[in-house]
């Protein structure tokens, strides 16, 4: 269908005819929140020994590079050793928040009622204490995603995200903040999880801050022991050396998981709500406001890996209870969903992705700022000739899956 | 939260050095990297290998197991919960330990009976193999013969439930108190009984032991109202009560009529569904689940379980009767009164079971996990 044209500020808000919660009726709706239900339900049936192979073996890897790198950086004076420490360290610690972490967290492995690998019990390598976590991201941002004024990943008061937060002269600061915010993103999330405006609107009481601040202190104090005291005493005279190394491991870390964080849903693509807009909404709704209002990055499985899958961010928003290790398995599905449905499926290439969002925060740091394009519903790309059944006799044979 | 096996009892030094370790490994425990090297150095969770199956009856075997660090200890007529991992995901269920407290060879055992479509008890029964490995909570429950041992005793089981009572005959055979014995067991025929050889020949061999069997083969299903035949003092007797669900229940309406209902002791198998609050009813007040942000109220009879689902909130349940331990939550503040006893406790960081457990006072409880749009269901279960 062609998209009604609509003057460029009214796109991807309510008055826009071309919305998705205005295009599709309540009961299309309801429909595509049961369509995308049997996939969840389908993929939970299926769940077993494989998938418990799968994420043990991560954890493995994880804990045998961990281990490694923080051997090799014990001979830090050894340029070599030095260098393959700090990558090795690095890539464990991104491993270790991204794919094992964030996952944990939300859940996605708490049907194996491994204890040891569990949300209740998991604790990441991160400054952020899990409870606190699992608080602001799993319950609030999932429940509210993208819903100004109520996902607090949104609009927090520190970055313009959208063009419909008013502008203040303090988001002039918020290119330079910005930087800053990635590379020490750990410190953000733990200060942005006690919610001081929760504290002053009176929604979240002072013992209950204070509880949190504690915990925050405990769990940082262990984290910086162990990177910037433990360790590097247990190098000996390499000591400096080790505390770079564990510093820039922590800085990589921080950086990659706020690009791919940004990347998930501020892109241009992705659509932000406001409250009335998801006040009282169906369960299709909900799934509806997912999937539009997040965003995915093409790469490969390697990427996918390094990014926790979130990467499937659409899917991950969808399913956040689902593993990780099967968001591409359903894409597909997905993707049918929203060409059956005349919905967008927001996806780009990596850089593609996140260029859009430092021109979004450096456009919106200043006053104005309009809405940019979205896109059209999702068509599924032509499918190469012989790959389709038709021209069987000219595809490789055998096939190389 | 979680269902989690017990901790294994470790030494002092190991404690002090792990202690030490973790601030080098931290967020996660020195034994976690050793168990790379060698899964039996982690000490995190009391684990047992199998080590013999034995057929009791066609649908029922004895399992003994080998703890992986010295069991602690029991009393006869406790449970234990034992965790078994089947494609991928761990269940736990409640056995009890069949086995004498005090093993020579500090084995442990427990004897299942087959249920069909069950999801563990068959794994036991047809695929478990030595050295197999399975989780092992704690010695629970307090089905336990009475000090001092009270004259004149009654048993009445049926099918599976036999199992308790074998630990209670066992133990007061081990001390001498086989006094005053009725034994009434319930169940198909010979081969269905299950430790029927042994039973059968005690009931020769010891005075004190009567054992009246009541096969399904031949009569109706066991009922209150045959007692008067079958045992005719039962009003007198201090009565142990072990069966299915429907048998406990008509059970106990009897002897809420007929007999004396503080002389009844009764172990359930299987769930009852809601909270019995029976024991006297506390203050009751309101719950604040912190991680969901929601508030429920208890008038004190309600279990926080309840209480929270009538609210609105999904909290994470199995057997809602204090047994699996899958409900538990932190407190963060406040006190809590066990439906079952009465009994009023409550320590900030203590988990507690929501299942049984009513507030006493405004409480406040960290969900330890966040279910979403109800869509977490099957770690539910
Ligand atoms: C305190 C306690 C002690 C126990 N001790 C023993 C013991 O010594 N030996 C023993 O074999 N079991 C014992 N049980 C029961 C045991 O915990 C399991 O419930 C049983 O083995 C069935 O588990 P499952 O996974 O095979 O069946 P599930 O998958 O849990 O259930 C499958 C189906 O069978 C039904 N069902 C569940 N249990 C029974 C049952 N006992 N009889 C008939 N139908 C049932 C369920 O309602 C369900 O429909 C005890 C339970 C408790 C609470
Ligand atoms: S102990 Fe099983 S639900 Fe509470």
């Amino acid at each position: 269908m062609n998209p009604t044209p609509v003057a460029a500020d009214k796109q991807g808000t309510m008055e826009d005819p071309n919305h998705p919660l205005n295009r599709l009726t309540p009961e299309q709706v309801e429909e595509l929140g049961r369509e995308l239900q049997a996939i969840h339900d389908e993929v939970f049936a299926e769940l077993g020994a494989t998938d418990a192979a799968y994420i043990r073996r991560l954890v493995k890897v994880h804990r045998r590079l961990a281990a490694l790198s923080r051997i090799a950086l014990m001979n830090s004076r050894f340029t070599p050793m030095l260098v393959a420490g700090t990558a090795g360290l690095s890539v464990a610690k991104i491993l270790e928040n991204m794919e094992l972490g964030h996952n944990i967290l939300h859940g996605q492995w708490d049907w194996m009622n491994d204890p040891k690998i569990h949300s209740s019990t998991w604790d990441w390598d991160n400054v952020t204490p899990s409870s606190a976590w699992k608080h602001s991201h799993n319950f609030v941002h999932h429940t509210y995603t993208n819903v100004l004024g109520k996902d607090r990943d949104v609009g927090y008061d520190t970055i313009r995200i959208d063009h419909r937060q008013r502008w203040k002269p303090a988001y002039l600061a918020q290119p330079a903040y910005n930087v800053l915010l990635a590379m020490f993103f750990e410190w953000g999330i733990a200060i942005y999880d006690l919610d001081f405006p929760a504290v002053k609107k009176g929604r979240k009481s002072k013992e209950q801050l204070h509880d949190e601040v504690r915990a925050i202190g405990r769990k940082a104090g262990r984290q910086v022991f162990k990177d910037y005291i433990a360790f590097p005493l247990l190098s000996g005279r390499g000591w400096k050396r080790t505390l770079a190394a564990n510093l820039t491991a922590n800085v990589a870390r921080n950086v990659w998981t706020n690009a791919i964080i940004y990347c998930g849903h501020f892109p241009d693509q992705a659509y932000v709500f406001t409250k009335s807009e998801a006040e009282d909404e169906s369960q299709g709704a909900w799934y509806l406001r997912q999937l539009i209002g997040a965003a995915n990055i093409e790469g490969s499985d390697l990427f996918h890996l390094m990014s926790g899958n979130l990467s499937f961010q659409v899917e991950h928003h969808l399913f956040p209870d689902m593993p990780s290790s099967r968001y591409k398995e359903i894409a597909p599905r997905v993707k049918e969903i929203c060409e059956a449905y005349e919905l967008p499926y927001n996806t780009g290439p990596f850089l593609q992705q996140w260029w859009s969002v430092p021109r979004k925060i450096l456009r919106l740091a200043l006053p104005g700022g309009g809405p940019r394009p979205k896109p059209g519903p999702y068509v599924a790309p032509p499918v190469p000739a012989h790959a389709s059944g038709g021209d069987a006799l000219r595809a490789p044979f055998p096939s190389a899956v | 939260m979680v269902e989690r096996a017990a901790r294994p009892q470790i030494s002092q030094v190991r404690r002090t050095l792990v202690k030490v370790g973790r601030t080098l490994t931290t967020p996660l425990v020195p034994d976690d990297y050793l168990e790379l090297l060698n899964p039996r150095w982690s000490m995190r969770e009391l684990r047992g290998h199998v080590v013999s199956i034995t057929p009791e009856t066609p649908s029922c075997s004895t399992i003994a197991i080998r703890p992986s660090a010295p069991w602690r200890g029991h009393r006869a007529g406790q449970y234990l919960r034992v965790g078994v991992e089947i494609d991928g995901i761990r269940h736990w269920r409640a056995y009890t330990l069949t086995s004498d407290p005090d093993h020579p060879d500090g084995l442990l055992s427990i004897t299942v009976k087959h249920v069909d479509e069950g999801a563990v008890s068959p794994w036991f029964t047809e695929l478990c193999q030595p050295g197999e490995i399975v989780f092992l909570g704690d010695a629970e429950g307090s089905f336990a013969v009475p000090e001092p041992v009270p004259a004149k005793l009654l048993m009445i089981t049926a099918g599976s439930g036999i199992t308790p009572v074998w630990s209670l005959l066992r133990g007061l055979a081990a001390r001498d108190g086989l006094g005053d014995v009725v034994h009434v067991h319930c169940c198909h025929d010979e081969d269905d009984f299950i430790f029927g050889r042994a039973l059968t020949a005690a009931d020769e061999r010891e005075p004190g032991y009567t054992l009246v069997t009541h096969y399904r083969r031949d009569h109706d299903r066991l009922a209150p109202d045959g007692l008067d035949r079958l045992c005719p003092d039962w009003r007198e007797r201090t009565t142990f009560l072990s069966g299915p669900g429907e048998l406990i229940d008509t059970f106990v309406a009897h002897w809420d009529e007929h007999g004396d209902r503080d002389l009844l002791h009764l172990e359930r198998f299987q769930p009852v569904i809601g909270g019995d609050a029976t024991v006297a009813a506390g203050e009751g007040g309101v719950i604040r689940f912190r991680v969901t942000d929601f508030e429920a109220t208890s008038d004190g009879r309600t279990s926080i379980l309840e209480a929270g689902e009538q609210a609105g909130g999904t909290l994470p349940h199995g057997c809602r009767m204090g047994v699996c331990h899958t409900c538990k939550c932190t407190l963060i503040h406040g006190r809590v009164r066990d439906l079952r006893t009465g009994e009023v406790s409550g320590i900030p960081g203590e988990s507690i079971r929501t299942c049984i457990n009513a507030p006493e006072g405004p409480i406040e409880l960290d969900e330890g996990h966040v279910v979403i749009k109800g869509t977490n269901a099957r770690s539910q279960r």
